[in-house]
């Protein structure tokens, strides 16, 4: 049967990422936080980050999306939690090459998150997987807002 | 006729194809629809002997060019039976039309306190176009209602039709809920108000018989590529006396008289609002589409897609965590069917159906604020046309059946 293909997609490890997703909620303090929307299917994403001394000392998502989305914002916690933003920031450039067929450097910094390379072969999906990483990177060049301020909305726009 | 169904899909080349190691079921027509071999044959042949512009050269190709452009707007006159040519527009499709009839008619007729009238069911683009015609005139865009099964609440509806209300317009068919609206009962309600209906009919011109005179629509929108025909070519179907009164949304070639220094006069209709070089193969493709459909009859197409939705549907009824969308009663509604596995997001329902080489749709259908109303985040959804077969429909059946199992059972 053709779905027996969709392992490469649904590997165990991304559909239990899915159901029991890592840092999802909302944190009491943080220094800078987003909503990214992707308008083409409706999925919309909300990152908070706790941000000292320039290391990601706390993150949460929340939101709703694809099983792909949601994994991958999960892993994306994982793989980002109590790094320096530098570093944060290379590794989502990372997951971007990978989730395009690319090899890159840090692979193993990845983690879980280097289960999703499954994804370059479902061009459909890479936005799906993309979402909380390019999140990320806007909070974390200052395009996101303090938790005092409102929420920033914004879609995604590649 | 007697038409064979089964053998219909040799008239469509690309449905002859594997698709993820699976021959292709493609369910995404109420998204576009797959072109038969007469009609890919009716633009090659054009652009073979005839392609010229129209409505200037004097020589031969371009006489040809012309009649066979307008020959097109005639076969279009009579598939929705519109009273002349004059009232048949070409546009590039249904989102161009309504947006003309917002700009030009409802900027003459829209004054600051009056209502225009919608519904939750609309596509993006009837609204939007509505949305903006309001703000800038200060009007105040007022939406009807919908039923617990996916119906316009014509009580809703017949409250909101008032003094005020200038304007209604609404799908014929709803794009996710497949739902046949009540247009005739509308065109009553808003005359007596001495208001105006229009309808966008993308959904509705390619799978039943549609008369505009006997829905007595004051404006009716359609596209091409819905209906087998090509993309880039839509109609925009409006009364004589109100298309007179409109200014053109464009200008340019083609829809000028006269034009002088400082001023211009415009064409008759329909070419008024035809600027530029048209879609000329479109309007072809498009009459070949309509030939071949008449072929079959839009009676039977009807009656087709009915058989499959009714030996569909208790199918998909049966399974346990399927959520359906739209009415009940298969009297009231088209070939689409929306649903939603529980516990599964509909885009991992469509990846894991295309492996099965079924073609599905998932989102939101351009229909933002009806997921709003329904409370979901998006849908999937299938779409049956007058080439899908029984076969397909227990191969979509089983599709679904293998998802749920992938999903839910799987991994536990």
């Amino acid at each position: 049967m053709a779905l027996t293909k969709l392992d490469q997609l649904y590997r165990a490890v991304i559909l239990e990422h899915s159901q029991t997703p890592r840092r999802r909620g909302t944190l009491d303090e943080s220094t800078t936080q987003i909503e990214l929307r992707n308008p083409t299917c409706g999925d919309v994403i909300q990152v908070q980050l706790n941000i000292e001394d320039d290391i990601v000392k706390d993150v949460r998502f929340d939101g709703s999306g694809c099983t792909i989305s949601m994994a991958s914002a999960s892993m994306m916690t994982d793989a980002i939690i109590g790094k320096p933003i530098e570093e944060a920031l290379h590794l989502s450039e990372s997951f971007s090459q990978v989730v395009q067929g690319n090899e890159a450097a840090d692979q193993t910094a990845l983690g879980d998150a280097m289960m999703l390379s499954g994804v370059s072969k479902f061009p459909a999906r890479i936005k799906c997987a993309t979402l909380s990483w390019k999140a990320l990177e806007k909070a974390l060049t200052n395009q996101g807002t303090g938790v005092d301020g409102q929420m920033r909305h914004e879609d995604i726009t590649e | 006729m007697t038409v064979s169904f089964d053998q219909l899909k040799q008239d469509f080349p690309i449905l002859d194809q594997i698709v993820n190691d699976e021959p292709l079921v493609y369910l995404d027509n109420a998204a576009t629809t797959q072109k038969p071999l007469a009609v890919l044959q009716a633009i090659e042949t054009y652009y073979h002997t005839s392609n010229a512009n129209v409505h200037r050269g004097v020589h031969t190709l371009g006489e040809r060019a012309t009649s066979q452009y307008e020959g097109s707007r005639t076969v279009v006159k009579d598939f929705i039976n519109a009273n002349e040519t004059a009232e048949v527009l070409f546009t590039r499709g249904t989102t161009t039309s309504l947006n003309w009839v917002a700009k030009s008619f409802g900027e003459l007729v829209i004054e600051p306190g009056d209502e225009i009238l919608i519904s939750y069911m609309e596509h993006h683009s009837n609204i939007i176009p509505w949305q903006q015609l309001a703000k800038k005139k200060q009007a105040k865009l007022v939406y009807i209602e919908l039923t617990d099964q996916g119906q316009l609440d014509m009580d809703d509806a017949k409250q909101k039709i008032t003094d005020k209300t200038k304007i209604v317009s609404i799908s014929h068919v709803s794009n996710v809920l497949g739902v046949v609206n009540p247009i005739k009962q509308l065109a009553d309600w808003i005359h007596e108000k001495n208001g105006y209906l229009v309808v966008d009919g993308a959904q509705a011109v390619p799978h039943m018989p549609v008369d505009v005179q006997a829905l007595n629509a004051d404006f009716y929108a359609f596209s091409g590529h819905k209906m087998l025909g090509p993309t880039g070519i839509g109609v925009l179907y409006g009364k004589r006396a109100l298309l007179e009164q409109m200014e053109p949304v464009e200008f340019g070639g083609e829809m000028i008289d006269f034009v002088e220094e400082q001023d211009s006069t415009w064409k008759e209709l329909p070419w008024k609002f035809e600027a530029g070089t048209p879609n000329i193969a479109g309007a072809i493709g498009l009459a070949a589409a309509m030939h071949y459909l008449n072929t079959i009859g839009m009676e039977t197409i009807v009656q087709h897609e009915r058989e499959l939705v009714e030996y569909v549907m208790p199918k998909l009824e049966a399974i346990e965590g399927l959520t359906l969308f739209g009415p009940e009663d298969l009297r009231f509604r088209t070939g689409v069917i929306s649903f939603n596995i529980d516990g599964v997001h509909p885009h991992d329902v469509a990846t894991a159906m295309d492996m099965e080489g079924v073609a599905v749709r998932a989102g939101h259908h351009c229909a933002q604020p009806l997921m709003t109303y329904l409370n979901q985040a998006a849908t999937a959804r299938a779409s049956f046309y007058l080439y899908n077969t029984k076969a397909d429909a227990d191969k979509f059946v089983e599709a679904i059946l293998a998802t749920k199992e992938f999903f839910l059972n799987g991994f536990n």
